[in-house]
Formats: structure tokens, sequence, C-alpha cells
């Protein structure tokens, strides 16, 4: 690549530049606006069951999240089962991926693909593959940002 | 009611932008950004900031990966407020048990039902 651009010329060069950096911006922009949407409409369906839980299971809004949680899940495993979780993730990428429905995702893909290797190995080994990374940082930091907050409260700081 | 879901497209739909633009322009994989997100939400947390968030948007805040880390966080502060230092171990699963136990079932529910494609 570095030999090929020395012998072009600068208008060539300039071009080049120009290409790329188009190359570049057009699908960021047009991928953002798809997360955007894609990933706004499920935290939308979010809501509307965080309603139905609210109406009629006599949540309150602080804790309503827990069960609005675990059903996107139970909806993430019908829609990963029937295949349509990884069309809805090439199309959307990180509007499907950061929902916990993309956790979900994560978690019931590879639950599925492994059911192969047996239950025991298989399932259970690799169940958490993917998604082990964010429990794992989840829970450190979590647990490092409540031991300072503790430490400090106890100390008399905050 | 329909202030309610609309901000919590916009706020979700944000969310996930963040999470394209550290996909795209920062060049993570999945799993980096995933981690990224979470931990950024237990920070945010601590400072007390996600509260008025979940608060403002609903679902909006609950449903992105972020919730996860700041739920971690509340409730292992709920139980450090009751028992001292090992609240933040015994608490930890209070608040967000719920999705990982929902990830496991439905998990293995799923495995037993569908077969692998491809």
């Amino acid at each position: 690549m570095a030999s090929k651009q020395k012998n072009m010329t600068p208008q060539q060069q300039k071009y080049q530049q120009l290409q790329q950096k188009h190359e570049l911006k057009r699908p960021v922009l047009k991928n953002c606006i798809k997360a955007f949407w894609v990933g706004g409409l499920i935290c939308a369906v979010g809501q509307a069951i965080s309603y139905f839980y609210i109406y009629f299971f006599h949540f309150t809004e602080q804790n309503v999240g827990n069960p609005t949680v675990a059903t996107m899940v139970f909806l993430s495993m019908l829609l990963t089962g029937f295949g349509v979780y990884d069309r809805l993730g090439q199309f959307a990428g990180a509007g499907s991926a950061v929902p916990v429905t993309g956790f979900g995702n994560a978690v019931i893909s590879a639950a599925i693909e492994h059911r192969t290797e047996g239950f025991v190995l298989g399932v259970g080994g690799n169940m958490f593959k993917l998604a082990g990374s964010v429990i794992l940082f989840g829970v450190f930091s979590a647990f490092v940002v409540a031991l300072i907050k503790t430490l400090l409260g106890m100390w008399g700081v905050l | 009611m329909l202030a309610m879901f609309f901000w919590a497209f916009v706020v979700g739909g944000l969310i996930c932008v963040i999470g394209q633009l550290l996909f795209d322009v920062a060049k993570l994989t999945p799993g980096h950004t995933l981690s990224l997100l979470v931990v950024a939400g237990a920070i945010l947390d601590g400072f007390g900031l996600y509260e008025p968030l979940v608060n403002f948007a609903g679902a909006g805040a609950t449903i992105p990966i972020t919730s996860f880390g700041n739920s971690l966080v509340h409730g292992a502060l709920q139980d450090a407020e009751k028992h001292g230092l090992i609240g933040v171990l015994t608490g930890m699963f209070q608040v967000t048990s719920s999705g990982i136990s929902a990830a496991i079932i439905f998990g293995f529910i799923g495995a037993l039902i569908f077969k692998p494609k491809g």
C-alpha cells in the first residue's frame, strides 16, 4: 500500500484521501441511525412491559426494571431460537446488542449452539462464553464502586 | 404516559448510538463495548447520576446493559447500609437477580427446545 501511494501523483493522493474520508464517514452515520431507532424501539417495548407490570402486578416505578428485564430476556429467547435476532443484529448493530435482549441473545445463542456437545460440557460450560465478560466486569466494577462509597461513608467523607 | 414512551425511545436509542460509536469509531469488539458500558453504568451510579436517568426515561435507562452495572451497585449499597462492609458482597445481586436468572433459565430452556442452525 505504502509504495503504491508514493507512485501516485499529488492529485491522485488527494482523491484517495477524499475517497477514504467519505468511505469511512457514511456507514458510521447510517449505522448510528439504525442503532438509534432499533435500540429506541426495544426500549419502548420495554416501557410497555413496565406499564403492564405496574398496572397488573403492582410493581412500583423503582423496582419494575427487574421483571421487565426478565420478560425481555424471555422474548429474546424466542427471537434467538427462531433465528430472528441474529438477522436483527446484522441490521442494527449496537441497537440490538446494547439492550438487555442482546445480553440474553449472547447467553441463549451460545447455549443453543453448543448443545451438540452435550448438556453438561456443551451447554453448561459455554453458556457464558460471550456474556461472561459483561458479568465479570459488571460485578467487579460494582464491587469497587460500592466498596469506595461504603468506606467513604464510614469515614464520614460522604 | 406517552411522554414516557418518547423519552424511553430517545434515551435508549442514544445509549445504543454510544455503543455503535464504540463499535465503529473506537473499533472495539462487541464484548469490549458491552463490558465498557456496564462499567460506565456502575461508575455513573457511584456518583448518583443513573437513578435520575431511570426516573426520567424509565425503560430507556433500565433496558440498556448499563443498567446492569447500575443495579449491581444499587444492591451492594442497599445491603452495605444495613450490614456494613460485608453487605457489599451479600447485596450485589439483590436488585438484578432476575436478569441473570432469566438468562440462565431461558438459555437452558432454549437449548432444550431449539436446534442450532447452519
